[in-house]
């Protein structure tokens, strides 16, 4: 029986095997001690590891975060939580200047291995503030990085990743994921004894001939619903392309199945004007112009702060129903 | 810690000027309205139990007499603005509890049209600013509600609440420079309920042994600290800072002493493990500002047991009403997500007219 945890479980046994892994590692961020995360990320970890690597902080994102980095410029690896990723504009200076740029202006003096990570995603009522999907944001400043798990396996495997990376990653995940269930196969079942996920490499979700979905986070997801309703109702056999990091972006991969199958479409549940899926129908167009049987769709939240009433907060998002029509009118 | 049996003569605080100019009638609309919050918000945890409401219920129940008391004291020129624990200032400054209770709904008769939900009650007619998510956000519009307020030589203040654990956002610290360097009539209420979320006030806030207000110090700012279960000890107290601001023009942190009886959020699944049963019991039973203010008033033989009873059933019925109300309401329609976002688009003026303003399709 292959093992089946949650993305909360991966992400917990991802964070736990890297305090293990090396000492260097701590966590900080509000409620993630003591209370066992406001999800439920770090459950247990403080009771294990202590108040030295387990840090619970005031609400004070600015100065929590910016401390992070500094501390990261002497080789402690500070994984900090945002309870939102929304709250990231509170500390927008540190993510956006100082994480991003220290290592530039100093000529290539300084690194800054940190991670931001926490919930990045609408849909649950929260209301504008707390609903904010900033990958395409924090991708736009060179320096950063951006992943954006989409699945259990993916979680573990790449939250190991960026706690090893030597730069600063942001790392974004969904509150209506963290109970999602899936395979994530235990170390002694994994040649290396342990789950590593390259930050970089997409993955092909599933496999398609007549359309290529590109999504990354939980859109990936709704994209998979919808290529199950395509297949079965429509003969039309869609390929996801779960992107996992948005910055590095996975550039071959993207070309690779837009030349297998001549379509594609961009989704997403950022809003539109320069999103993720704008960058990446800009180079498809550069690239495999010719390859192309359609012009390349994409599709994305409304282009409207979140709406908090839930049935019309509904409407707001992608959902399977959208995607299948606009890829009926290409196909 | 008065006993059931207050009188006028016991009751501290009872014999400072703004409280002698009370009437009868005054204390028992106190008593309503802080009733009324209390029903309104069982009420809606009722609803949200049975799934009619979504996303953050953060309720104010325990902290009533604060909201109550301190807006009390408020004219025509002084304005409130606090953060997402907001429903019990949105029934205090003369909110309906029908508008609000549909918002809670996401029905497009609340009072934001069901765009904001629980955090974001607004009514700039009531002087009323909201209703804001962002832990301290809202600590800088504050100081500006003051500041416009002395830009347009009116005498009046801003009322700008938030809450214990909210003074360590760095916003809040530049507000405050701001607002006494300027000489901005805001005052900064810190409701202190012991807890942000699961964190005392010991485990996220650094300051002198007077407490979180005496950071004041720092700015050259006057600061008080007040217990909040008595509505006298509470007008009093914010009255001295309301004369600082009308008369003087400057600014006041004051922190006030409450508890809230239920967790952070609906959602808070660890309100009994962070404080202990005991700790939540004994606010309930001894420092209930409702019960206090009721004994008072009893003591004072301006209502009797069963006057009490009758305002509390009274303000269930119209509880149960504004439920009525929500369930009733419709939903907002579809093309209200492109609604509110621009002035200039919403009022089809040429320069909403001019250029591409939304991307979506
Ligand atoms: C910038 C930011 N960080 C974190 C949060 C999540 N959060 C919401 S309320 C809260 C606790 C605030 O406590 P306090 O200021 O004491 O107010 P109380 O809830 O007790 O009224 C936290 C951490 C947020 N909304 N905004
Ligand atoms: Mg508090």
């Amino acid at each position: 029986m292959p093992r089946e945890i949650t993305y909360r479980e991966a992400l917990r046994e991802g964070l736990d095997e890297e305090l293990a892994h090396d000492d260097n590692v701590i966590i900080i961020g509000e409620e993630v001690a003591e209370y066992n995360g406001a999800y439920k990320v770090t459950e247990g970890l403080w009771k294990k590891w202590g108040d030295k690597r387990i840090i619970d902080a005031p609400i004070s994102e600015a100065g929590f975060i910016g401390m992070g980095i500094g501390a990261s410029m002497l080789g402690i690896r500070p994984v900090m939580e945002l309870m939102f990723f929304s709250f990231a504009y509170v500390a927008f200076d540190q993510m956006m200047n100082n994480a991003a740029t220290c290592r530039y202006m100093s000529g290539g003096l300084i690194n800054v291995p940190i991670v931001v990570r926490g919930p990045a995603n609408g849909g649950t009522n929260v209301g504008a503030t707390h609903s904010h999907t900033p990958e395409n944001i924090f991708a736009n400043m060179p320096g950063l990085k951006v992943v954006t798990p989409s699945n259990p396996y993916d979680a573990k495997g790449l939250i190991k990743s960026a706690i090893r990376d030597n730069d600063p990653v942001y790392f974004m995940e969904s509150t209506v994921l963290y109970g999602m269930t899936g395979t994530v196969p235990s170390n002694d079942e994994i040649e290396g004894g342990e789950l590593l996920v390259p930050i970089g490499k997409a993955s092909v979700k599933r496999e398609g001939t007549d359309l290529t979905f590109i999504a990354h986070g939980r859109a990936v997801v709704t994209c998979l619903a919808a290529a199950e309703i395509l297949a079965e109702k429509h003969n039309i056999n869609a390929e996801v392309l779960d992107l996992r990091s948005i910055r590095p972006l996975d550039e071959e991969a993207i070309m690779a199945s837009v030349r297998k199958t001549h379509r594609a479409i961009c989704v997403e549940e950022n809003k539109p004007f320069c999103g993720v899926g704008a960058q990446i129908s800009s180079m498809i167009m550069e690239q495999a112009f010719d390859d192309l049987d359609a012009p390349v769709l994409r599709i994305t939240s409304a282009d409207a702060p979140a709406f908090y009433s839930p049935p019309i907060e509904k409407l707001q998002l992608p959902s399977p129903d959208e995607i299948v029509e606009r890829a009926l009118s290409i196909c | 810690m008065a006993s059931k049996t207050a009188n006028q003569s016991t009751v501290p605080f009872a014999d400072a000027p703004i409280n002698q100019s009370l009437t009868a009638g005054d204390k028992i609309e106190l008593l309503r309205q802080m009733v009324r919050i209390r029903r309104f918000e069982q009420t809606s945890l009722k609803h949200y139990h049975n799934d009619s409401i979504g996303g953050f219920l953060h309720l104010y129940i325990g902290q009533e007499s604060v909201a109550v008391g301190s807006i009390s004291l408020l004219g025509e020129n002084d304005h409130v603005i606090t953060a997402y624990r907001d429903h019990g200032h949105a029934l205090a400054v003369g909110m309906g509890m029908n508008e609000c209770m549909a918002e809670l709904f996401g029905k497009a008769t609340g009072c934001s049209k069901g765009k904001g939900g629980s955090m974001h009650y607004f009514a700039p007619d009531k002087n009323y600013w909201g209703g804001h998510g962002i832990v301290g956000g809202q600590t800088p519009l504050g100081a500006g509600l003051a500041f416009g307020v002395k830009y347009k030589g009116l005498k009046g203040c801003c009322l700008c609440y938030l809450g214990d654990g909210a003074i360590n956002q760095g916003a809040f610290h530049e507000a405050l420079n701001l607002a006494s360097l300027w000489s901005l009539p805001v005052i900064y209420i810190i409701e202190n309920n012991g807890y942000s979320m699961g964190t005392s006030q010991a485990r996220s806030s650094a300051f002198p042994k007077e407490g979180l207000a005496a950071r004041a110090e720092g700015y050259n700012m006057d600061w008080d600290k007040i217990d909040g279960v008595s509505l006298y000890e509470i007008r009093a107290g914010v009255q001295k800072a309301v004369e600082r601001a009308h008369e003087h023009c400057r600014p006041t942190i004051i922190e006030i002493l409450t508890y809230r009886h239920k967790g952070h959020s609906v959602a808070d699944a660890n309100a009994e493990k962070y404080r202990t049963k005991e700790e939540i019991q004994e606010y309930m039973n001894k420092h209930d500002p409702i019960e206090f203010w009721k004994n008072t008033l009893i003591g004072e033989g301006v209502i009797s047991e069963d006057d009490y009873k009758a305002i509390n059933k009274e303000a269930g019925a119209e509880a149960d009403a504004a439920a009525e109300f929500a369930i009733k309401s419709p939903y907002p329609d579809e093309s209200a997500i492109f609604d509110d976002i621009y002035w200039e688009v919403d009022n089809n003026t040429e320069a909403g007219r001019t250029g591409r303003h939304f991307f979506h399709g």
